[in-house]
């Protein structure tokens, strides 16, 4: 990525890479990318009903180059990959993707030849989401957990960690329970007890 | 036209601070989806425990994206996971395939494969979305043993599968 992956170990501690995900999952701006019904339910998490401004992500950036995350939101087409890998690219990094919808994540019920087989032939993806299309809560929830790995990611020397036996990534956990009272404290204790150590 | 047309505009915005807001606050307040909203699939059991799954596969025929697998084996007195002959002794449900459009449910001759509420099913791995017959199949509730076990409801399977497990008089 940046300057920022080059620093060496003594001068990022784990409380600045805290300090840089917090800021990287609290706006995360999607690329405005829609390609079918999927598309229609991502527009209605935009909306006021479901509002994905109160997660710092309303505005649908229109160009790549300012967004963070693609929402590959529909079945790909064998003529659309390039397109979508080309838009991928003209992301900056850090990026991220979600696979909306089952098309997305692996073709879903159109298992033919026109059709690509899950859109991770083409670019990573961070989050499979399931659902035809997924109601915009399930897209939230999606985007949640994606918060939760985003705060995970480790920076520079810091990825050494990764290879520490003992290591283990944070379990992904379901938005409903995340978010209760008690969900919210055990994360916030895991979080303390991760700066501590 | 009156002069003060051209503020009017503001009186709208205005009103609107004092509607009722809109937006649901959904991961901390969890709105209730439909009664037969066509959530995650859930496999059911007879009140004894036993598996009302008989792995006849028609679910797996009914799926129009083919996501669901199925493997059926023979029950033996040994080895006894639901009453009758059959039962499932593979069964997967590739959510990354699911459209939840529930025609397994109607293809389903023992009610055995209903759908749940539950609907926050993202995940970071393929592998994690094939559910299989431990994530599908429904929790041990009171009185509920975990298979396999002889039948105790009944002689034979019409025991459970026309009196549901109730004794013959009282169902009648």
């Amino acid at each position: 990525m940046g300057l920022e992956e080059k620093l060496p170990s003594g001068i990022v501690l784990t409380s600045v890479e805290k300090v840089v995900n917090w800021s990287r999952k609290s706006s995360l701006w999607p690329a405005t990318f829609g390609l079918a019904c999927c598309a229609i339910e991502m527009m209605a998490s935009g909306g006021p009903r479901y509002d994905l401004g109160r997660f710092g992500m309303e505005v649908f950036r229109p160009s790549p180059r300012q967004a963070d995350l693609m929402i590959v939101a529909g079945r790909v087409s064998q003529k659309m990959a390039p397109v979508v890998r080309q838009i991928y690219d003209q992301m900056p990094e850090p990026k991220w993707v979600i696979a909306m919808g089952v098309c997305a994540s692996s073709g879903g019920m159109f298992n033919n030849y026109a059709i690509v087989q899950g859109v991770d032939h083409i670019v990573p993806v961070d989050m499979y989401l399931p659902g035809c299309p997924p109601r915009p809560e399930m897209l939230m929830d999606a985007i949640l957990k994606l918060h939760d790995k985003i705060m995970d990611e480790p920076l520079g020397a810091n990825a050494k960690r990764r290879e520490l036996p003992g290591y283990a990534p944070r379990e992904l956990v379901a938005s409903s329970q995340r978010f209760t009272k008690e969900g919210k404290k055990a994360h916030r204790q895991a979080l303390v007890k991760e700066l501590m150590r | 036209m009156s002069a003060l047309d051209p503020v009017k505009g503001f009186g709208v915005t205005f009103g609107a601070m004092f509607k009722k807001v809109a937006t649901e606050e959904y991961p901390e307040q969890v709105k209730a989806v439909a009664p037969r909203y066509h959530g995650r699939h859930v496999l059911n059991r007879h009140p004894d425990g036993l598996e009302k799954c008989i792995g006849c596969e028609l679910c797996a025929w009914a799926c129009p994206a083919d996501a669901i697998y199925v493997e059926g084996a023979d029950n033996t007195d040994d080895a006894r996971y639901s009453p009758g002959e059959r039962f499932a002794a593979v069964y997967q449900i590739n959510y990354l395939r699911c459209i939840f459009c529930g025609l397994c449910i109607e293809a389903c001759p023992t009610r055995s494969l209903t759908m749940t509420n539950e609907y926050e099913l993202a995940d970071d791995s393929r592998a994690d979305l094939v559910f299989t017959k431990s994530d599908l199949l429904a929790p041990l509730l009171a009185g509920m043993e975990q298979p396999p076990h002889p039948m105790r409801l009944g002689e034979t399977d019409t025991d459970y599968y026309v009196r549901a497990g109730r004794p013959a008089e009282e169902a009648s």
